[in-house]
């Protein structure tokens, strides 16, 4: 059975062509093609990473402003609501300041008419003592005299005929 | 077309049939076996070769050069010529001083080593081409062949390489990736039946016992204490291994086994279907004295089997190269355990 004889010949040709296609494939032909292939892999899988990663940013920053959004609203809402508050308190203030001025300017104005009345009144009265003196000079010229003590009846009687009347 | 061609051949076959019949076990060795020169065709009675350089180193005469076509039809020259019978026939014989005929030293750049030389070259100067590729196109995917070559390669070294031997794969990622590109190129160019293809390369024994020698160095000089000492020590019931080590034999004598099943498996399939097609081929020259109707319709059968192995052969082709390199990877994966 020759063919299951190995070939001295052809064993001496085999280990030697091998054995060189072999060095010079595992120096300069596998390495180089499997570090390429490696490095491409990794390129790759980083840029996949990458992009992961940038995504997640994105949506992170995406978050963030609607965080920002957010708050801004929330802000705005504060404040309006405060504004509200100060604006109600301003009218209220003003409110109550305008009362009090118009309370004021009332009670001077009611005093002052008071004290015109009072001074009509009293030049009023005095008027009138004067003028029922005269009347009552006139009438009882000749009876009475123009002394003190009736002076003082007559007051009497005003007096008492002004409290009557209020 | 192929059918014609076919007919014309049976054709010139039909009168060599009349002579006598036709020796399809001649046949069919002369084209697995190794030889001298390269046989393209035969017109009428006369062969078409390819003679090659014979390489001989006679014991008396020293170194001897010359072309194998100085042997034709059993002729002598410088004292050497072609055995034509008994254990030596086919191989180059010299005369010795006493008349008897002794093998000489034999370096012939015979078929098969012109085959091997032809498909290392190819080899190198592809992967050395895609190297080169690689290194001027840094981080580029490339396409078309090269692409196919870039796809094959990356399955090897990441299927195959990677998940086989483990994570101190490294060292032997350029001896695997050859011997898979070597068995594939020589596969693929034994199935090419015109000149220069068609040597019966990973068919031979030689060259797959150096291939599975290889492996078996790769295997057994890279072992760790773990391996050796599963081997003479395994992990068996003690009666299995004192007084008789039955075990440690059996396991030691799986060390030879492995490389040797590798051997075979890779010669046994490729010689198998370069039979099965040249036999099939042949089928075609044995029924021409049967009639024109039973030839006729056994040449259809035989193309259309013969176009159904041609099929099967290319892709055992690639099948046995990554059987081969995958077995490898698994026992130098299995020697590298801690």
């Amino acid at each position: 059975m020759s063919l299951l004889t190995p070939d001295s010949g052809l064993l001496f040709w085999m280990v030697l062509s091998f054995g060189i296609v072999l060095v010079i494939l595992s120096k300069y032909g596998f390495p180089v093609i499997v570090k390429a292939i490696e490095e491409r892999k990794t390129y790759i899988e980083k840029s996949l990473e990458n992009a992961r990663k940038a995504n997640e940013q994105l949506s992170g920053i995406q978050k963030e402003a609607e965080k920002i959004l957010a708050a801004a609203k929330e802000q705005q809402e504060a404040i309006l609501k405060e504004a509200m508050v100060e604006k109600e308190h301003i009218i209220d203030e003003a409110r109550q300041q305008a009362t009090t001025a118009a309370r004021l300017e009332m009670e001077a104005a009611t005093r002052q008419i008071k004290e015109e009345k009072e001074r009509a009144l009293r030049d009023v009265r005095s008027e009138i003592t004067d003028l029922a003196i005269a009347i009552a000079e006139k009438v009882m010229k000749d009876k009475i005299n123009h002394d003190k003590s009736q002076e003082d009846i007559i007051n009497k009687l005003i007096d008492e005929m002004s409290f009557s009347k209020s | 077309m192929s059918l014609l061609l076919v007919c014309l051949f049976s054709l010139s076959f039909h009168m060599k049939a009349e002579e006598g019949a036709v020796d399809v076990q001649d046949i069919v060795f002369s084209h697995i076996k190794d030889a001298y020169s390269w046989h393209i065709t035969q017109v009428g009675e006369h062969d078409i070769s390819v003679p090659l350089p014979v390489i001989v180193k006679g014991k008396a005469s020293g170194w001897h050069m010359f072309l194998s076509s100085r042997l034709d039809g059993g002729k002598e020259y410088e004292g050497f010529k072609l055995a034509q019978e008994g254990d030596m026939a086919g191989k180059i014989v010299e005369k010795s001083a006493d008349g008897e005929w002794t093998r000489p030293v034999d370096l012939s750049m015979t078929k098969n080593v012109c085959g091997l030389l032809l498909s290392s070259v190819l080899l190198s100067l592809s992967i050395l081409g895609a190297a080169r590729w690689y290194k001027r196109h840094p981080g580029e995917a490339p396409g078309g062949v090269m692409g196919m070559l870039d796809f094959v390669v990356d399955y090897i070294y990441e299927e195959v390489i990677k998940k086989s031997i483990g994570p101190d794969y490294r060292p032997f990622t350029s001896y695997l990736l050859t011997v898979f590109f070597f068995i594939l190129f020589s596969n693929l160019l034994g199935v090419i039946p015109v000149f220069p293809g068609g040597a019966n390369l990973t068919g031979n024994i030689t060259i797959t016992m150096v291939l599975a020698f290889c492996t078996f160095v790769a295997v057994n000089l890279f072992g760790t204490k773990k391996y050796w000492k599963d081997i003479f020590w395994p992990d068996t019931p003690l009666f299995l291994k004192l007084p008789m080590p039955i075990m440690p034999f059996v396991e030691f004598f799986g060390v030879f086994t492995k490389p040797f099943a590798l051997m075979i498996r890779l010669f046994a399939n490729i010689m198998a279907g370069h039979t099965i097609i040249l036999a099939l081929t042949s089928v075609i020259f044995i029924t021409v004295s049967m009639g024109v109707l039973i030839n006729s319709s056994m040449t259809v059968v035989s193309v259309a089997f013969c176009i159904f192995m041609d099929c099967l052969e290319l892709f055992v082709a690639c099948l046995q190269a990554y059987i081969f390199t995958l077995l490898s990877a698994n026992y130098i994966g299995a020697a590298r355990v801690r």
